[in-house]
């Protein structure tokens, strides 16, 4: 089924420390008739030692990458606005990395719809991580997890 | 004018450089060969993917760039 319902939706790669405050509230604010907002901010976290972590991505495929994800999102899930906000470059623990919220009549398709986006940016996003520990570099490689979760979407 | 190969995430600490330029076309035979036998290695791993002109490859092996081309190698992508 395909919707032709306006939704606004704003999808950001960003080089520079953001406030997720500001996005969700901007998200609540697209939609005139108001509604529910959902939202799940991500941030790099200290455990285990991590000093940093730093996100490399690809700009050709990230950014449509992501626009495809919002636009099936849309499809999917029956939204007002959506924001889809991505961090790259060398974070330390405390920011924020990602941040996705959505507008919706209901509760229940906005916070469904950020489930999906999160799932879909965890494990099928072009991001490549790598943190450091005790002053060396790690990549981190892919989870088993993160597959499970985007099969439930199917 | 050439061809850029494009080295991301961990393939990068591999190749040693974030680019190399090598002189088009280059096929698969041309690409495993241009990046040296470690890199290589990876790039024959199902899990890499090879872009194309800004194009995920569905066939890396049909790889055919020409002139101007950017060759990106696409790791697989870190989990949360």
């Amino acid at each position: 089924m395909v919707r032709f319902s306006m939704v606004f939706e704003e999808v950001r790669l960003l080089h520079e420390p953001f406030s997720p405050q500001e996005y969700i509230e901007k998200t609540a604010n697209y939609t005139i008739t108001k509604g529910g907002v959902a939202s799940f901010t991500g941030y790099v976290s200290a455990d285990g030692g991590v000093e940093a972590l730093e996100l490399s991505h690809y700009e050709p495929l990230t950014q449509p990458g992501m626009e495809d994800l919002s636009w099936k999102a849309q499809q999917r899930f029956e939204l007002k606005a959506l924001t889809i906000i991505h961090r790259v470059g060398l974070m330390r623990p405390g920011e924020p990395i990602v941040c996705v919220s959505a507008a919706a009549r209901h509760r229940r398709g906005a916070i469904e719809a950020v489930d999906y986006c999160m799932d879909h940016l965890k494990s099928a996003a072009w991001f490549w991580k790598r943190e450091l520990k005790n002053g060396e570099w790690t990549w981190i490689e892919p989870r088993e997890e993160d597959h499970a979760d985007l099969a439930r979407w199917r | 004018m050439a061809v850029t190969i494009l080295f991301l995430g961990p393939l990068r600490d591999l190749a040693g450089e974030a680019t190399y330029e090598v002189d088009a076309p280059l096929d698969w035979a041309g690409l495993l060969d241009a990046v040296g036998p470690e890199v290589a290695a990876q790039l024959s791993e199902e899990r890499v993917n090879v872009a194309c002109a800004g194009k995920v490859l569905g066939d890396k092996t049909e790889l055919s760039a020409q002139d101007g081309d950017e060759v990106a190698l696409l790791p697989p992508v870190s989990g949360g």
